[in-house]
């Protein structure tokens, strides 16, 4: 069984501590976890966990089997790559000279990426997509300096009509 | 209504008759309310006991054990027994007592984050944040701990709710968590595919754990057996699945079975796992284990399976809903012969070795066969963990379910003697607790609880004034280097029986065990009889007998 990267969403309780129970879970069990987000749904009180986890097919079915035997998780899926979009959120502040500037700016724009802040000597740039675009954005604006990086865990939906409800 | 009296009345509705606890100032308020309540409390000495005696009382009674301590130390007190309980599947129900709401993370006296200590080893946990909630929560907690694979579940009660007044809601009975899914009927086109796999089988063995006897399918598993003669393996804790002496029992399997029940599963050819996680001690590498043969696995916790090893035949449920489905599928079979033959070759070539002469020390193993001989298997024994454990379990022919009490995945020393006090409170055989002097030593406090609630337990203690399986650890693996295993220094075990009021006896010789114990069983209630063991005396039966100094060597 080959090692990869599988996506895991996650419907949960939204109560106090059960972002601990989940990752204590995965801690205890000695599971990876790549990356990892959570955020409110539409429903009330129902929160959605995404998490990315690194491992072959066995391991991920243990991770979820392990998973749903935690009380306030109600409905866990494997996302399947070519049937989701995943995206993440990444702010770069870059280094930028009078000289550079429009370089950065446009490789941001190649990238569809946002300046959201410009200063004299920096700007900072958000940009939205899956991880390799992301991987690929830090590649070409690291020449230039990259004077802080702040990346959030990717979240992810199913395309179409399938869904993960209640 | 206060929050106390509203715990107190949802532990009635939930059919509490016991609860096993130790005071402090957070659960104070429960106490109090218990004592208006036709709930026992029984004050134990430590709280480690009182988890113990809620977990043997929930073992002998299929019920569930409630046991409270207070915030802080108490707290943590009750974590190992909490963590015994767990592995075992054993339905524990904790009440612990926490700090006021307006101090919890404040670092307050006999303040501990009690519930992000025991998330793991809890089947559910919860702090209480309003007194409305406290009805529902401890129907839940009950509703959880005793149901799919049973486990403890920890209730943390902050001291303000508790005295706080609030109204008992008017209907609290329906229990409905949306995250708890208990497994449904099991996949009848799984068992298909199992009484085929068992029809084509040349060499079929069961391997019995524990969840048929949680899952209260023993009759029905022994049916099973009956009607296809498939030889039976068991875990430590599938022992009392069939009876120990029954023609189809082969041994416990793993690194302290039984030679013949290895080697028989070992050769099998087709592995027919029920209700068991498969641990370490039982096989020790599951992937080797697999071995080109036909693995059925059948458990009702989904995640026990492919979790140590991948079967060929999964089947998730209740081990009495698949038997009911599988049993008359298996009409007409049972015709084995050259592996019977096989098997009772195995069985008549590594029999049950113990020695009844006279050598200055008491054969333990021949007493496991007296004291089953002479009761007639008609108790309920404990044991703790270490060499007496093993004995107990390859040489006490334990006849029926629920029979044996012992720490068999945590492997708990200090275990024995509270789950027999709290077996013993629900009893309706007599409770014979088995230990070790180390083991012993942990469970000396709770001699007291034994003594101010009355409650009768035969002792036995087998005293080789070592811990001895370390010992023989040492001995097999560090070249005989005996580090921190002699217990040099314990008291005089029948001068501290003594000392509590309990009658004893001590006995040295396999030609006294009769008489020892005559005087165990026939005692009107505790009684320690004390049994002088040859500190190398081995803990199976394939070690080499020859390393067995004589008295005088040892002394």
């Amino acid at each position: 069984m080959s090692d990869g990267i599988y996506t895991v969403s996650i419907l949960v309780e939204n109560t106090s501590g059960v972002l601990s129970r989940v990752v204590g879970m995965f801690t205890r069990r000695a599971f990876n976890i790549h990356s990892l987000s959570v955020g409110t749904t539409n429903e009330e009180n129902i929160s959605r966990i995404t998490i990315e986890v690194k491992g072959d097919a066995l391991t991920v079915e243990q991770v979820t089997k392990q998973l749903s035997k935690i009380m306030e998780v109600i409905k866990i899926k494997i996302l399947k790559n070519a049937d989701m979009v995943k995206r993440g959120i990444m702010l770069c502040k870059v280094k930028t000279s009078t000289k550079t500037r429009s370089e950065v700016l446009e490789i941001a724009n190649i990238f569809r990426a946002k300046v959201v802040d410009i200063a004299p000597s920096t700007v900072v740039i958000e940009i939205t997509g899956g991880p390799s675009k992301l991987d690929a954005f830090i590649d070409m604006i690291s020449p230039y300096g990259i004077e802080e990086l702040a990346r959030t865990g990717m979240t992810a939906l199913e395309r179409g009509s399938n869904t993960l409800k209640i | 209504m206060t929050g106390a009296e509203m715990v107190v009345k949802a532990l009635e509705k939930n059919g509490v008759k016991i609860v096993f606890g130790y005071p402090g100032a957070a659960n104070c308020p429960i106490i109090d309310k218990l004592s208006f309540s036709p709930i026992k409390h029984i004050l134990t000495r430590n709280e480690q006991g009182a988890a113990h005696m809620a977990s043997g009382y929930a073992r002998v009674t299929n019920g569930v054990g409630v046991c409270t301590a207070t915030s802080g130390p108490g707290a943590t007190n009750l974590i190992t027994g909490i963590a015994t309980a767990f592995m075992d599947s054993v339905p524990v129900v904790a009440l612990t007592g926490q700090v006021a709401t307006n101090l919890i993370g404040k670092d307050a006296f006999q303040e501990v984050d009690i519930i992000g200590a025991t998330l793991p080893f809890t089947k559910y946990n919860h702090l209480i944040k309003s007194g409305e909630e406290i009805p529902r929560v401890i129907n839940e907690a009950f509703h959880i701990a005793s149901t799919g694979r049973p486990g403890p579940v920890l209730i943390d009660f902050p001291m303000d709710i508790l005295k706080q007044t609030f109204d008992y809601p008017e209907e609290d009975d329906e229990v409905n968590i949306r995250g708890y899914k208990l497994v449904g009927k099991p996949n009848e086109s799984q068992i298909n595919k199992v009484a085929e796999a068992i029809k084509s089988a040349q060499r079929p063995i069961i391997l019995a754990g524990g969840g048929i006897v949680i899952s209260n399918s023993v009759d029905k598993f022994r049916e099973f057996v009956d009607k296809t003669g498939i030889p039976v393996v068991s875990t430590m804790m599938g022992i009392g699945t069939v009876p120990s002496n029954s023609k189809s029992y082969l041994g416990m399997v793993g690194s302290h079975g039984a030679k013949r029940a290895n080697l028989a599963l070992n050769h099998a050819d087709t592995v027919i796992i029920l209700g068991s996680r498969l641990g370490d001690r039982t096989v020790a590498h599951a992937q080797g284990f697999k071995n080109n043969r036909t693995i059925i696995h059948i458990d009702i916790d989904p995640a026990e399976i492919g979790k140590n090893l991948v079967p060929d035949i999964p089947v998730v449920g209740d081990i009495g809903e698949v038997l009911d489905t599988l049993i008359p599928l298996c009409e007409g079979y049972g015709i084995y012969e050259d592996w019977e033959e096989e098997v009772k070759n195995l069985r008549e070539k590594y029999p049950p070795r113990s020695n009844s002469a006279d050598t200055g020390f008491v054969d333990p193993k021949y007493f496991l066969t007296r004291l089953s001989e002479k009761t007639n298997s008609d108790i309920y024994l404990s044991t703790e963990v270490g060499q007496n454990q093993i004995w107990t379990a390859n040489y006490f022919n334990v006849k029926t379910p629920r029979a044996l009490l012992t720490s068999g995945g945590f492997g708990t020393m200090g275990y024995g003697l509270p789950a027999a006090i709290g077996a013993a409170t629900a009893a309706d055989k007599p409770v014979v607790a088995i230990m070790g002097d180390g083991s012993f030593q942990m469970d000396l406090p709770e001699l007291a609880t034994m003594c101010q609630w009355n409650i009768p337990v035969k002792m036995v203690v087998f005293k080789n004034d070592r811990l001895g399986m370390v010992h023989e650890h040492q001995y097999l693996l560090y070249k005989s280097n005996y580090q921190a295993v002699t217990i040099e220094g314990s008291p005089d075990f029948n001068k501290l029986a003594d000392a509590y009021g309990i009658p004893n006896a001590y006995i040295a010789e396999n030609s006294q065990i009769d008489e020892g114990i005559d005087k165990l069983m026939g005692a009107d209630g505790s009684f320690l009889l004390v049994v002088s063991v040859n500190p190398f005396e081995p803990t199976g039966d394939s070690l080499n007998e020859d390393r067995l100094p004589k008295k005088e060597a040892v002394k």
